[in-house]
This record gives structure tokens, sequence and C-alpha cells, in this order.
């Protein structure tokens, strides 16, 4: 469907300058509608809202503590349904209030079919306290907590929540606003648990000018690194730029060079991302294909 | 070395200087620079200690618990959410006997967010059986955080140890203070209860209840003599280092008709306010609280008592007042101020005492 | 005690510029405090810190009420913030700004610091660095002294530009 005019982030956030989830935000909340209720807990999201006695959302925001969004979205989506509402209960979480301190109440709230969707944008560290490792910080990152370079793995959110058999799952980046908004509209007319997992390229955390965000996007998306699909009924369609990049992808190092915190990424760990960025897609493509 | 820093990087830097073995991080404003300072010094060599980026703030507790529970030395910082979070661990921790340090950046409980100054966070922690102090300056938020390790490694006391500063007031003000060559002024932990391969045992099984109140006994005996273990330590640092320390501190109660008694940074500013008071010949006193537990009670017979909190207890009053008022019989005038944040300075601290009514309460900012 | 109040936008440095001549002070030989004062601020928010500097330990954390010196490193942030707010009537002003500004009723020392950053490529992630030729401004004005100004800055930064940078705002500011 065509994006509708209809502004629910107003102009007066306290985004940065060049800030991607405020840009996600702006479509998620464009496919969602006024009859939504996003909850947020501590994040950049938090923040970006502004400071009492206004706010910059004009949809009702609960701002909830770190580790509950999903296990509040979950009572307020019982409490709702049970009313006969059908209000979009949507929580929008960074990647530490999801991979980290959330994971236990996703989890229940996945495992018992919650009807809800969860949105996590990630821009793979804390950002809103100032950059400091997640565990969705990639391998050889710098943040704060890792000066020498992250040393694990990113974790594997996507296989997490996919062992929980969401009805509708994707993924998407804030580099393609379009294939966003589809996704999110879908999701919403899907009963039953949905989950997005967005990147969202940020400029003082990954060390890149303030103007290169949807550039950003698109290398990681362009270089395979970050893959855009959704799973719905148990089958995977790979989506937009991705359609291209499965066949025919531009070197990750492309992606990885123009960002300061892989100032000290080393050759090991350069040659592990692309073999993990060549299995993921193998995977990808063996699912589409029905080859599992 | 004299040096220049925050209350945050002087913390850091205690522990660096404490050399912990295992260090616990996850970050929440305003303590974040102390575990990202940690993780400099740990990444650069001059900490060699094993750092763990858990994943929540229970978790950094339950980390810190394990890894004491093997008798070394572990350290974690929090604040605030980050704080109450990990609330059941707290009284694991101390039940359990183990001497982990903690900072804690006093911030305030949400809703709404809120990332100023404020006691309620550690205050509503009091009766976990931590050993609670409240430091004002930056070298201070050093030289407690070096003898913590000290007293809550003590046979005698073998309890949690909590360090309290301010949060952006104390945490984020950098000012000068001087770093120490510890030496053998903390002495080697040697936790006699140490998980021992050769000795096995379970530690906290089930226990019967003709027995657990013998337990919570022994934390409390734990608590009574951390008082002579605070006092030596302190009297040890004094003459070691130069620098004086007390369970709490007076400035000009000697003559003083009225005492004003705080925590924290407010406590330092009040001084401000005596002079001030002083000079306009109200003879006032000010009188920091340090330590809060184990609670202290200073000598304020024939004084008039204004106390003010930076906390509140919904339902009863401030904490502070309140427990004073119930361990000396005194009539505070209590004042609620500071909380989130909320400016106060040394001119609203004068008034206070100026407009005091004994036994009232008068929140700052509604009452006025 | 003396009090500047430093005005600047979230990512321009002010922060840090805060810490280094309370630093400079300290090495001096004064007591000196640098405090910022956090908002929801982000990349590009104004941001306020504020630096106490005394013979005698400071006991005082609340804000600085009345400045006896106001530092401007955005002229832009003039037309969001009333950057004047209870300064000292004999109090001074010391903005970057690359058109000689002047402040009514109080002595202003405009200097470009953007512009002699920019002289000397010294940018950092796409901004110009101001905290470094700001010191050296304020070396000009006698709070804090020439060497202790050196020592902060090449304590601080590797980059030489940046020492360079504060002596060319020494030669600048005009007394």
């Amino acid at each position: 469907m065509a994006i509708p005019d209809e502004e629910f982030l107003l102009k007066t956030t306290s985004a940065c300058a060049g800030c991607p989830s405020s840009l996600i935000l702006r479509y998620v909340t464009k496919a969602a509608g006024a009859d939504t209720v996003l909850v947020i807990p501590a994040c950049c999201t938090s923040v970006i809202q502004g400071v009492y006695p206004t706010t910059a959302m004009n949809l009702p925001v609960y701002n909830v503590a770190f580790a509950s969004a999903a296990a509040v979205a979950s009572g307020m989506s019982e409490a709702f349904r049970a009313e006969g509402k059908k209000t979009n209960v949507i929580c929008y979480a960074g990647d530490g209030g999801t991979i980290d301190i959330g994971i236990q109440a996703l989890s229940g709230a996945l495992e018992r079919g919650t009807d809800f969707l969860y949105i996590c944008y990630d821009n793979e560290a804390y950002s809103n306290t100032g950059m400091q490792r997640s565990g969705a910080t990639p391998l050889g990152a710098m943040t704060t907590t890792t000066p020498g370079g992250k040393k694990d793995h990113k974790k594997d959110l996507d296989a997490i929540v996919a062992a929980h058999n969401p009805v509708y799952q994707a993924t998407a980046c804030a580099a393609y606003p379009q294939d966003l908004f589809n996704k999110v509209e879908k999701a919403l007319t899907i009963p039953g648990p949905k989950f997005m997992h967005v990147l969202a390229p940020c400029p003082p955390g990954w060390r890149f000018p303030s103007e290169k965000t949807i550039e950003m996007g698109k290398l990681a998306v362009k270089s395979g690194l970050w893959v855009l699909y959704e799973r719905e009924n148990g089958k995977l369609t790979i989506t937009g730029a991705s359609k291209a990049a499965m066949k025919k992808r531009i070197p990750v190092e492309d992606y990885l060079s123009v960002q300061g915190r892989f100032r000290k990424i080393t050759a090991e760990q350069t040659a592990e991302i692309k073999k993990t960025v060549e299995e993921n897609i193998t995977r990808l493509q063996r699912e589409v294909d029905g080859i599992c | 070395m004299l040096t220049f820093g925050t209350g945050n990087k002087a913390v850091a830097m205690a522990v660096r200087d404490a050399k912990p073995v295992v260090v616990a991080a996850y970050p929440i404003t305003p303590q974040t620079e102390i575990v990202e300072e940690i993780a400099n010094y740990v990444t650069d060599g001059s900490l060699d200690a094993r750092y763990i980026p858990v994943e929540s703030e229970h978790s950094s507790m339950a980390a810190c618990i394990g890894a004491a529970a093997t008798g070394v030395r572990t350290f974690t910082a929090t604040s605030s959410h980050g704080l109450v979070y990990m609330c059941e661990m707290l009284h694991m921790s101390a039940g359990a006997r183990l001497p982990i340090v903690m900072a804690n950046a006093n911030r305030a409980l949400g809703p709404g967010w809120n990332i100023g100054a404020e006691h309620s966070d550690s205050i509503s922690m009091r009766d976990t059986g931590w050993l609670q102090v409240y430091v004002s300056t930056v070298q201070e938020a050093y030289d407690a955080t070096m003898m913590a390790f000290r007293i809550a490694e003590h046979t005698d006391v073998l309890l949690p140890v909590m360090i309290n500063l301010d949060g952006f007031l104390l945490t984020h003000i950098t000012q000068t203070f001087e770093t120490i060559e510890p030496g053998d002024f903390i002495p080697p932990i040697a936790t006699p209860h140490a998980i021992d391969i050769n000795n096995p045992g379970g530690y906290g099984t089930l226990t019967p209840g003709n027995t657990h109140f013998k337990f919570r006994h022994d934390i409390e005996r734990g608590m009574k003599a951390s008082i002579p273990v605070i006092e030596e330590t302190e009297a040890e640092f004094a003459r070691r280092f130069g620098r004086e320390y007390h369970l709490y501190e007076e400035y000009r109660c000697e003559d003083a008709d009225v005492v004003i008694i705080a925590m924290g940074t407010l406590a330092k500013e009040m001084e401000v306010a005596v002079d001030i008071l002083r000079d306009e010949g109200i003879a006032a006193g000010a009188i920091r609280m340090r330590w809060f537990r184990p609670f202290i009670v200073p000598n304020l017979d024939g004084k008039e008592v204004v106390v003010i909190d930076r906390d509140y207890s919904f339902g009863y009053g401030g904490v502070l007042a309140g427990e004073l008022q119930a361990k000396s019989g005194c009539q505070p005038f209590s004042v609620i101020a500071g909380l989130g944040g909320q400016e106060v300075t040394y001119d609203d601290i004068a008034e206070f005492v100026r407009i005091r009514r004994p036994g009232t309460e008068h929140w700052f900012g509604v009452d006025d | 005690m003396f009090e500047i109040r430093l005005h600047s936008r979230g990512g321009q440095g002010g922060v840090t510029a805060a810490k280094l001549i309370a630093y400079a002070a300290f090495l001096d030989g004064k007591y000196a405090t640098a405090t910022p004062l956090y908002g929801a601020e982000r990349r590009g928010a104004p941001v306020v810190s504020f630096i106490r500097i005394d013979d005698k330990p400071i006991r005082v954390y609340s804000q600085i009420r009345n400045p006896n010196l106001v530092i401007v490193l955005d002229e832009s942030i003039m037309e969001l913030v009333d950057v004047l707010h209870g300064i000292k009537p004999d109090g001074k002003v010391v903005i970057n700004s690359q058109k000689g500004t002047e402040v009514e009723g109080h002595q202003t020392y405009p200097v470009d610091l953007t512009g002699i950053s920019l002289s000397l490529d010294l940018v950092l992630a796409g901004n110009p660095i101001l905290n470094t030729p700001l010191i050296g401004a304020i070396a000009k004005m006698g709070i804090i002294s020439q060497e202790s100004a050196k020592q902060v800055i090449s304590e601080t930064f590797r980059d030489k530009r940046n020492v360079e940078a504060a002596l060319r705002a020494y030669e600048e500011l005009k007394i």
C-alpha cells in the first residue's frame, strides 16, 4: 500500500542528527495507524519522545522498565482483547533491551502466543547510555566496553525468535522504508506473536558522518551482511534489495571500512564475518528452495 | 599521585588499585563511565581481572556472587533501577556472607524516567544486609572504595559494601584527587567459607525454622562488628595516607544550637549554608552522615535538628529523619529535597534552617 | 571563587573543554571543578557545563547562577538559550564567532575558534575541534596560565596541531 501522509512521530524529537531509529519509528507508526499503543523499554526512543510535559509522539506510548517490555505488552494485549478491542500493541525496543535484559520476557511472550508485534531496532550497542557493547554488537566492533574490539560473535536473535515459531517474522533496514512499511502493515493483519528485526545504522555509535545513515544501511544489505526477508506460515521470502544481493554482493569490507568502530578489526575477524555472511546466505537460500 | 577526574573515574581507579579478580559490568546512567574505565584498564593490562559484560543487573550481582563464592575479590557498579532490579541478589549476597564491593550512583526511580540524583534507590535496599557509605567528594569516592574492600573482607564482617555517589552531582563532576599505592593496607582476601573442592559442602541449602533465624542473627553480628572494623580501617587509612574519615563528619557543631543532617553532596554544600547562618548570628552546625548501614546515631543532645532527606518512604516519611528520630528521640524538622535531581542550593538549605518547625515535614518545592 | 558557564552543542566537545579548563587551573595550583549539565541532549542539542575555580576547596555542587564568565562555543545557541542569564554585572563573554559578535552590556571577546581549527584541518567526525583553541583563548584572559594550557593539551591530545590551535587563539583574542 502507498505510505500515508499522516505523521505520528512529530517534528520535535530529541533524536541525534541522522538517527535511524526515529526514521524506522516514523514508518512503523504510519503503517500501524492511530489505533496503536507503543510499549517502550529503556532505549534511545525513551529519550527521543522528548521531555515532560510534551511528547513528540502522537500515539499513546507506555514507557516501561528495561527488562519488561514484552511482558508488559503481553498483559496489555490480553486486556485489550478481553475487552474486544483490536488496538495494536507494539513493543519498540533496542537490541540491548531485546537480546540481553529483555530476552526472558520476549521468549515468554512469544511462547504464550501473545497477540502483539515486537520490533527490535538494532544499532548493535547500548546507544542510549553511550555505546556500550550488547549481545548484538558484532565481532571486532569497538564500543566503550570493548575498547579493543569485541571478541565474541553477534548473538543470533533471529534464530532464537524463529525457535518460538512466531506467526510472522521479518527483517528490515532503516535504509529501505517501503519494505519496512509493507512488512509492518502485513504483520498487523495477522493475529498472534509477530517479530521484526530492523537494522539501525547509528552515526555516533558506528562512527560515521550523520548524513550517511541511509548509505550505511544500503551497504549492509548490498554486501549480504543484512538480509531482508519475511517468514510467514513457515514460508521464507527474500525481499527488496536482498533479492539481488543473494546472487551478487559487494565486498563486506566496503561496509566495514567506512565505520570507525571497525578500526581495530583484525584480518581473522573480517574473514570470520565474511564466512558467517556466506553461511547465512546459503542457509537462507536453502530454506527458500525448500531444502533444509 | 595527584590527579584530576570525575567521581566515576575515581571509583574505577580505586578498583584498579584494589585489584579484584572478577568485575561484572552492565551499563546504566550515570555509573557507566565506571565500567567503561575498568574495561580500559583490563584491555591495557593495568588491571588483571576477568571482565564479564553481563546481560542485566540481576546477572551482574549473580556473577559477583559466583565469583566471590570461590574466594576471589569482586566488584560491580550500578544505579537506580539497576540496583532495585538486583534486589533479590542483594539479599542473597549478604545472606551468603560474601564481601562484594559495589558502587551505586544514586539516581531516582521511575516512572517518569528521571536520571537525577536521589537516594531512594539505595535507601530502599537498606534492609538487605549490605553496608552503605555515602560519599561527597571525588577524593572520598576513591578512598571509600579502597577502604570498602578491606572492611568487607575482614573476617569479623564478611558482608558486602555499597559505596554511594550522587548521580551526576558527584559521578560526573571533575575534582582533584590523589591515588595511593595500597600496599598491604588491603590484605589478601581469605574468605573462610570459600568453595573448597577438598572440603565439599552445601551452600544456602534448605534451612528449617529452628535454624534460619540464627543465620539472620549472624548477619546482624557481622553488622555490629563492622563498626569497630570501620573505625579501625579509617584510622589506619589516616595514619598511612594522611586523610581522615569518621562514621559521620561534623562541621561547626561544638557550640551549635541547630544542626543540619544530610548525606552526599548536599551535605557538603550544607557547610556553606552553615557559614551564611553563622554570619547572621544563628549558631548552626552540619553533620554529614557517611555510614547509613550500620546506622550510627550522632550526639544530638540539646540541639535542634533539621534533616534533609534526598529520599522518601511513601506512607511514612523521610527515611533518614525517621531513623534518627527513632534512634535518638530527636524531633527533626524533616525536609524532603533534591528528589530526581531537584536543584538545592546553599541558599535553599539556609532557608530550611530559618523556617524550621520541629516535628514537622516540609517538601521543598511543594510546601513553600 | 571564579565561576564560568560554558554553552555548546552536544558533540562539539564543550564538556571536555570544561574539564580541560578546570584541569589547567588545577595545574596552576588552584582548586577547580567542572560539571556538565545533562538534559535529553543528543548530538546537536544545546549543552551547558560549569567550571568553578578557587583558592580554597570547593564545597558547592549546585548550578552556577551568577557566572563571572560566559563562554559560547556555537553562536547559534544564542537564538535558543539565554546564555547571559544571571551573569554578574561585570561578567565577561567569550564567543566563538566568525563575525566579531559583541554582546550588549558586557565585555565581549569574540574569537574565531572554528576558523582556527579549519585552517589547521583539525576536524573530528566532521566537526572542527573547538576545545583546544578555546584553552588558548582562556589562557590569554589570564584565567589559566599558558604553561598549564599547553601541558593540559599535550597530555590529552596526541595531535600537535591542538597546541598550535591554542597558540593561534591566544594570539587572536584581543584583551
